[in-house]
């Protein structure tokens, strides 16, 4: 293991080859001490690139891990980004001053909204989570415009994401669950129930968590608008979809998109994201400041503050326009033919590991899956006391990254395999050569597939310990 | 079109083994009438052709570039070291996922634990998260768990904030009836102190300790890191901020980097992202996610926060930067902003009909004009090559960095801007 930074410090070292500052005065006390390390560029550069080795990308190998996609990410998105006409630019420069950028901002949002169907977006939200808290506060600023402040409630399925809920809270909701049927399938008739004039909305993935399409989706949006609510798709899923079904026509008024999913951007290690959010006509008033705009007559785009009915603001500026303009590139060199393939591909891939594991693993829910399904080893578990997670630490042993484990929450000892469409047919093969090998191993010699990961740089950790003596500062330990 | 690996002989082996005679078919459970739609087209450019596309841009931006930049307000242009962008450009770092499976991602991992200790070490707070998306949903964040904790549901902003901050706070709270008061009370949650203010002006927050105190509030301070690196942390009881200065790009405003530092005590109420150091069965000392209890994917609709996806690259950037400069060096870039901003206040404000806000100010200070600031801004700064925010009809909110050059310099900006402002006035 690699030590901390803090380990290397040596009194009187340093780095940076900053100028002599002249005496200032701050006109407040100053500090007697700041502990941050002390060392030499080399010393940064050799511990920051050993701990880069003890982590795993998309660029070190097959990342199937479930409701991330976790698809390639293009080198000339970050040439592009990093570009210092676009990335040294301060938010606060007059637009006439911003014309590319702008124009870049523009277009991407005129793309997404030919391939999703929507009227407008918003970029500014910085993540999934925050484009459905975006989405709501849009929800619910329509029911309030409309003088109906009865609507409190937004139903969310049983298999959503955990930040559908916690999104429903945040933004003044009280969620109510909705039961899946066996099949996966949203449960019509729990649906119906809880239908009335109190429900805002109702929050859904399409194809779900368990990597299937909605079969009912056009009964589904019929109850819900004929109830008076507002259907809400959460886009984390878009990559089974792109060119074969729009979001709003299947009746969708909302949609939130997430870039570092479906549009290539890098997920950073749990972030920067982004999450445009798209919207019909008749919620676009509502949709947050400032949004792009182009006049065509004087060739002139700019930002427009004045929404009289906005929600406000989510972001201190326009969102994270760094990544957005990676996911721009990438609209660019897919075109909307190409994006078809994307979810084409994808869902290719998904169902052809999914042909291979078949009857080796026990797949719940037998149908045509779309770009990720589901395992269950619950019967793995009963006769060889093997889980989820030593089958997800087995495969770091392989070489891969594991699967998403656990998720969605209504299916027992689950692993989500989604490959996303940048992966080969022999990638695909040699992972499914693992996994068969995996399911031997269960069976001949079950320590070693629990005592797994057996070749990572630590072993098991214990999490429990963590939480009960939590350490999570260096300076407090 | 690109990126894609299969060969068509491929493709139809695979539809074989799955047993469907067509990628059609793979779609047959999408209802018919959605799958007929008709999408717009937009063409696929070759990545010749989209370099050329995006030369056009750059030079579209480039034709208006200003030469001297005083626009501050929320976004810094700090120098930023050679080694940064390299080093937190290296794909086994940007192209990985979130930290959920810790065997194989304790690089992000540690840096973050290290990200956490440096802000609590910046701030003088005992715990801090691995980051929010920006300076204003982590003040938004803060207030949301002053309110958890003391039951009430009002907020006061003691010294200006920036405006795009306070809409957000507005727009974050409102719905969950949480709003703006006047006046420190036994109503209010949580007392907003904001260091430097929006106009960049350094002032004392004791008062406003006491007060919060008193009436049983919380104290957030919304600080500048730079700042922080010199002087005494308020004794507050969450710091939130936007770290953006700390080696990250303005890229117009995002990526950012907003953290939130708070005291033992608030632990359980903190949103977000925490990493700890556990140990394994092997006698390592590994770090993991930990505290996850608090967080959507467990809690569901009673999390602290619905944050997923945050700023992780933003936040092993900061920290390579502050390895890098270590307290010397953000010392001595708090330091120059410093001299530079009192050199610029000093002598801009000495124009005779011209004046500055007074009190120590850091970066951002006001320049009150003798007419129209907005007109005077368009019709003479822009004309000099000048990009400066005009704050009202009387005032302009001008800002420097270490990187803006002063006298004795060839291309001074300052110099040059008090040039500008002496000659037009004159004229």
């Amino acid at each position: 293991m690699e030590k901390l930074i803090f380990e290397y410090s040596r009194p009187g070292r340093r780095a940076h080859t900053l100028p002599e500052a002249p005496q200032v005065n701050f006109g407040v006390p100053e500090r007697r001490s700041l502990r941050l390390p002390e060392v030499s560029e080399i010393d940064v550069v050799r511990h920051y690139t050993r701990l880069s080795r003890q982590n795993y990308g998309v660029d070190s190998g097959f990342y199937p891990l479930g409701s991330c996609t976790m698809k390639y990410n293009p080198k000339i998105n970050e040439q592009i980004a990093a570009f210092e006409e676009f990335a040294i630019q301060n938010p606060n420069t007059d637009d006439w001053r911003m014309v590319g950028l702008l124009r870049i901002l523009y277009e991407t949002e005129k793309m997404l909204c030919k391939i999703f169907g929507y009227a407008a977006f918003t970029l500014q939200p910085a993540a999934g989570a925050h484009g459905e808290f975006t989405g709501l506060l849009i929800i619910r600023a329509y029911h309030l415009d409309r003088g109906d402040t009865r609507r409190v409630k937004i139903l969310v399925p049983d298999a959503a994401h955990g930040t559908n809920p916690a999104s429903c809270t945040m933004a003044g909701f009280k969620q109510v669950t909705i039961k899946s049927m066996p099949d996966g399938g949203v449960d019509i008739e729990d649906l119906k129930k809880n239908l009335d004039d109190t429900v805002a909305g109702f929050m859904l993935t399409n194809p779900n968590t368990l990597g299937l399409f909605e079969k009912n989706i056009a009964e589904i949006s019929e109850l819900v608008h004929a109830a008076g609510g507002l259907l809400y798709y959460d886009g984390a899923n878009a990559n089974a979809t792109m060119g074969i079904a729009k979001p709003a026509s299947m009746g969708f008024d909302v949609c939130h998109l997430n870039l570092h999913k479906t549009f290539s951007t890098p997920h950073g290690g749990g972030g920067p994201g982004s999450g445009p959010v798209g919207v019909t006509e008749k919620l676009k008033p509502y949709l947050p400041v400032p949004i792009v705009e182009y006049d065509v007559y004087v060739n002139h785009y700019f930002l427009e503050d004045c929404l009289p009915k906005s929600i406000g603001k989510v972001h201190s500026f326009y969102g994270n326009v760094g990544v957005i303009i990676k996911a721009w590139a990438y609209m660019k060199m897919q075109g909307a033919a190409g994006l078809k393939k994307v979810s084409e591909m994808a869902v290719l891939n998904a169902n052809y590991i999914k042909a291979r594991l078949q009857g080796v693993y026990d797949i719940p829910y037998d149908r045509v899956c779309k770009h990720e399904f589901v395992i269950s080893v619950k019967e793995f578990k009963k006769q060889y006391g093997v889980t989820a997670a030593d089958i997800a630490k087995r495969l770091m042993d392989y070489g891969y990254h594991p699967p998403t484990v656990y998720f969605p929450l209504i299916v027992s000892e689950c692993l989500m395999i989604e490959p996303t469409e940048t992966e080969s047919k022999q990638e695909l093969d040699a992972f499914c050569e693992v996994m068969l090998k995996i399911a031997e191993e269960i069976k001949t010699d079950p320590e070693l597939v629990r005592s797994a990961p057996h070749s990572a740089i630590v072993g098991r950790l214990d999490e429990v310990k963590a939480v009960k003596e939590p350490d999570l500062n260096y300076f407090l330990c | 079109m690109a990126y894609f690996p299969h060969t068509e002989t491929e493709v139809r082996q695979m539809l074989e083994t799955i047993g469907v005679q067509s990628l059609e078919e793979l779609f047959a459970d999408v209802p018919e009438k959605y799958r007929k739609e008709k999408i717009e087209d937009f063409p696929a450019l070759n990545e010749m052709e989209l370099m050329a596309e995006v030369n056009e841009q750059r030079f579209q931006q480039n034709h208006f570039k200003y030469d001297h930049c005083f626009t501050g307000a929320g976004r810094y242009d700090h120098f930023i070291p050679a080694v940064v962008p390299q080093l937190a450009g290296r794909s086994e770092f940007y192209t990985a996922y979130t930290p959920y499976q810790p065997e194989i991602s304790q690089g992000t991992l540690t840096a973050i634990y290290e990200f956490q200790s440096m802000i609590c070490e910046l701030t003088g707070m005992d715990v801090a998260n691995a980051s929010l998306y920006d300076g204003a949903t982590a003040l938004a964040e803060a207030v949301s768990m002053a309110v958890t904790a003391t039951g009430r549901k009002e907020y006061v902003i003691a010294n200006p904030l920036h405006p795009n901050y306070a809409q957000v706070l507005k727009t974050y709270l409102t719905p969950r009836n949480i709003t703006a008061g006047e006046k420190i009370g036994q109503s209010t949650a949580a007392v907003i102190f904001v260091l430097p203010d929006y106009h960049g002006l350094i002032s004392d927050w004791s008062q406003v300790l006491a007060e919060a105190k008193a009436a049983g509030a919380l104290l957030i301070v919304c600080a500048d890191p730079l700042l922080l690196s010199v002087i005494e942390p308020p004794q507050a009881d969450i710091i939130v901020g936007e770290a953006q200065p700390l080696g990250l790009p303005m890229s117009y405003g995002g990526p950012a980097l907003g953290f939130l530092a708070a005291r033992q005590n608030y632990l359980r109420q903190m949103p977000g992202r925490i990493i700890g150091r556990t140990t394994d069965d092997r006698g390592n000392r590994p770090f993991v996610l930990t505290m996850q209890t608090r967080e959507q994917h467990i809690r569901r609709e009673k999390a602290t926060s619905n944050i997923c996806s945050n700023e992780a690259l933003c936040a092993l950037t900061a920290t390579i930067y502050m390895s890098y400069m270590g307290a010397s060096g953000l010392q001595t870039v708090a330091r120059l902003c410093k001299a530079n901003t009192d050199y610029a206040m000093q002598k801009l404000g000495s124009i005779p009909g011209f004046s500055v806000e007074p009190g120590e100010h850091f970066r951002d200070f006001v320049l009150h004009c003798p007419t129209d600031a907005r007109e005077f801004r368009i019709n003479y700064l822009h004309e000099d090559g000048i990009e400066a925010i005009s704050l009202s009809d009387k005032d302009l909110l001008l800002s420097v960095t270490e990187k803006t050059l002063r006298e004795s310099t060839e291309n001074s900006s300052i110099d040059w801007i008090y040039g500008c402002l002496e000659r037009e006035w004159k004229n």
